[in-house]
């Protein structure tokens, strides 16, 4: 894997990940790496662990075997507060907002901004939202409002606002444009290229091969909790990625993971 | 409730700005000063409510010393909706309040009554009696509030079954702790805390809580309004202001005044001049109740309570779990300890009702509180707390209550019998449900 990816230290290195619910292997054994201003595209068919992978990343899942390194420095990770504090920051595909509270209660929760007297300082995070949804999508107003009153887009624009709010350094997004018509979609590809350019290291999980092309430098495939392989998106066809996700074959272009079909047909 | 909603503008889904000239005059003005209509919508029916009884009753209900009583007689299951508030908020029920309130009072009754008298040798009328007995409710009311949303929250017993539980528990503690038997008469200062004559500020206290409270709500919104200055945010305009101002003013100085125009009875004024050394004048002497004790500690907790839902982080978690549980978690909240504290909070709420009820009745019984729970969770959902979760205002939890209270006393003044006064409660909490999901779905 060495090999595929630049020179440095990784922002982030999963090594021999692992977790079961019950009896089904869900992650077996999975290895990935990311670098700084690095897109990574997870790809695979529903089930195939990609999601289940991330969310060990973000805190969401404790893993049973396996270690995290953020910036070569073993990281313990087993909340989303952990998580947090290493810079993680996750778009999930359900976009996980509170529907009942309004925007900014939203950017902050678990993060509030307080007033000396110990109290939420609204004013203070409304100002906050105001500012980074501006730069997000300017033509948004509706701040009083709770999100569920939104639409698809401005609350997708609000769980990406809340995941950079905090400067993160590591952005995990699951399925971002699954909600999303084609401007919107077009957009968050503006702000992955943005977000790159910032030297924020982005995984993405995606169905959409496509855009996977447009956006990422990698892509690692999964299959049955297995990783397939991981290739630069110039060494190889959409084709090939294709066998991956559909086959398991490992194209020659790619570097062969534990899920990789054995025998050659 | 259905008046106001019907001028309810739609632009809120149209646009994501609503223009202003897009609006009728009641949207104009609602929009202006940013009220809750759900909220004026029972304010609506409240006085529907009110002066019906009084054009049925012939006059009897609107008078000082029924809206007295019946700011008395709320003030328990006010407390305790309060806090159903924040349990309904995050999907949670708590069953079990009635039964804690009879286990406490009892707990409470035998302390002063009983114990520290017999067993540790205080003298009657020691003010440490109802000091040590009230101390001692509250903080059973949070370890029982603490031990059922320990097994809710951590054991993940379903709150439903944890509080049905607890229903059947602590009323049959409140049974056994006496064998039944009631425990009467209380500590002389404790009564204090049931209202009544003496139980009351009197009208020059009452004047005084009134204009601090009309200071209070000056305060805050000036307070508000330079806050947003300070950001440059949209400002509501002055006379919206201005009116809001005085429309909360004339409500408070208009309750006290009511609470003033009721004398004490004639019995208890001549035993206050003996003891007092006061010769009746021609005619009696006025000496006016003021507000009840028992109301200012309600009023105490609706402000307690709002505080804590709208600006603490606390509450602000309350609503997010309500809102969306997995998305709290993933933010990194500690949901099952939030769980927890709002069932020690709805303890101690529990506790300070049991105060009030047993004072009130001069005596602990086993059946304190019994279906208070009924009330205080219908109370909560009258008010606009929606069992799905996630929405709830302490504020309307304690108008509902207001309400709830308004048509039981209201059906006894019309001479209505008890049978017929359930039909009727049960219906309401019903048709109120139905008007509140008919409102969401239009806004």
């Amino acid at each position: 894997m060495e090999k595929t990816a630049p020179t440095g230290t990784a922002l982030i290195d999963m090594r021999n990940i692992s977790i079961a619910f019950g009896g089904i292997r869900a992650v077996d054994d999975a290895s990935i790496d990311l670098f700084p201003g690095e897109v990574v595209a997870l790809l695979g068919h529903n089930g195939a662990g990609k999601s289940t992978l991330i969310k060990i990343l973000s805190g969401a899942y404790k893993r049973d075997a396996g270690q995290i390194f953020v910036n070569g420095q073993e990281a313990a990770i087993s909340n989303p507060r952990d998580a947090k504090k290493y810079g993680i920051e996750t778009i999930y595909q359900t976009l996980a907002l509170a529907d009942n509270v309004d925007a900014a209660a939203n950017l902050f929760l678990g993060r509030e901004l307080m007033t000396g007297w110990g109290t939420l300082d609204d004013v203070a995070m409304e100002a906050e939202a105001r500012k980074v949804m501006g730069r997000l999508n300017p033509r948004f107003q509706r701040f009083k409002e709770p999100v569920i009153k939104l639409s698809g887009g401005q609350r997708q624009s609000v769980a990406i606002a809340r995941a950079i709010l905090f400067n993160a350094r590591i952005l995990i997004m699951d399925e971002p444009t699954a909600a999303l018509g084609p401007q919107e979609t077009a957009q968050v590809g503006e702000l992955v290229k943005q977000l790159k350019a910032d030297g924020i290291g982005i995984f993405l999980i995606s169905h959409d091969i496509h855009d996977v092309f447009e956006l990422a430098d990698r892509v690692c495939v999964m299959k049955n909790g297995q990783v397939v392989g991981t290739a630069r998106t110039t060494d190889v066809t959409q084709d090939e990625v294709l066998g991956m996700i559909i086959l398991g074959k490992c194209p020659p272009g790619a570097i062969p993971g534990p899920g990789a079909l054995k025998i050659a047909a | 409730m259905t008046d106001t909603t019907s001028n309810q503008p739609v632009a809120s889904t149209a646009a994501d700005r609503a223009r202003a000239s897009e609006l009728s005059a009641v949207g104009r003005f609602l929009k202006a000063t940013e009220l809750d209509t759900r909220m004026l919508g029972m304010v609506g029916a409240l006085l529907v409510i009110w002066v019906g009884i009084h054009i049925l009753s012939g006059g009897l209900f609107l008078t000082p010393r029924n809206l007295w009583n019946l700011s008395v007689q709320t003030s328990s299951v006010a407390i305790m909706a309060t806090g159903m508030v924040l349990v309904i908020v995050m999907r949670n029920i708590d069953l079990s309040v009635g039964s804690v309130e009879g286990v406490i009072g009892m707990i409470m009754g035998v302390a002063q009554a009983e114990f520290l008298i017999r067993v540790i040798g205080f003298q009657l009328g020691n003010p440490w009696l109802w000091i040590i007995a009230l101390a001692a409710g509250v903080v059973l009311g949070l370890l029982i509030g603490a031990f059922q949303g320990f097994i809710i929250a951590y054991m993940e017993v379903p709150a439903f079954i944890v509080t049905l539980g607890g229903l059947l528990v602590w009323r049959g503690m409140a049974w056994l702790i006496t064998s039944g038997r009631t425990v009467a008469p209380l500590d002389a200062t404790f009564q204090l805390m049931g209202g009544g004559p003496r139980g009351s500020i009197g009208a020059t206290a009452s004047w005084i809580v009134g204009i601090v409270a009309c200071a209070a709500v000056a305060f805050a919104l000036l307070n508000g309004r330079s806050q947003r200055k300070r950001f440059s945010f949209p400002l509501r305009p002055v006379w919206a202001e201005a009116l809001l101002g005085v429309v909360a003013c004339a409500a408070i100085l208009g309750a006290v005044w009511i609470a003033n125009s009721y004398p004490w009875p004639i019995g208890i004024v001549r035993q206050y001049a003996l003891q007092n050394g006061i010769t009746l004048p021609e005619g009696g002497l006025f000496i006016a109740h003021g507000i009840a004790i028992p109301v200012l500690m309600a009023v105490a907790t609706g402000i307690i309570m709002t505080f804590i839902t709208k600006r603490t982080r606390f509450g602000r978690y309350v609503f997010a779990i309500g809102g969306n549980p997995e998305a709290a978690e993933l933010a990194g909240i500690n949901t099952r300890w939030v769980t927890m504290k709002v069932f020690m909070i709805m303890g101690v709420l529990a506790a300070i009702s049991a105060a009030i009820s047993s004072a009130r009745l001069n005596a602990s019984t086993n059946a304190l509180g019994t279906l208070d729970e009924l009330l205080v969770i219908a109370a909560a959902v009258i008010g606009g707390t929606s069992l799905a979760g996630g929405a709830g205002t302490v504020m309307g939890a304690m108008l509902g209550a207001l309400l709830m209270q308004s048509l039981q006393s209201g059906m006894v003044l019309l001479g209505i019998d008890s049978p017929l006064q359930s039909i009727v409660v049960g219906a309401v909490l019903v048709i109120a449900v139905w008007l509140d999901t008919v409102y969401r779905k239009r806004v």
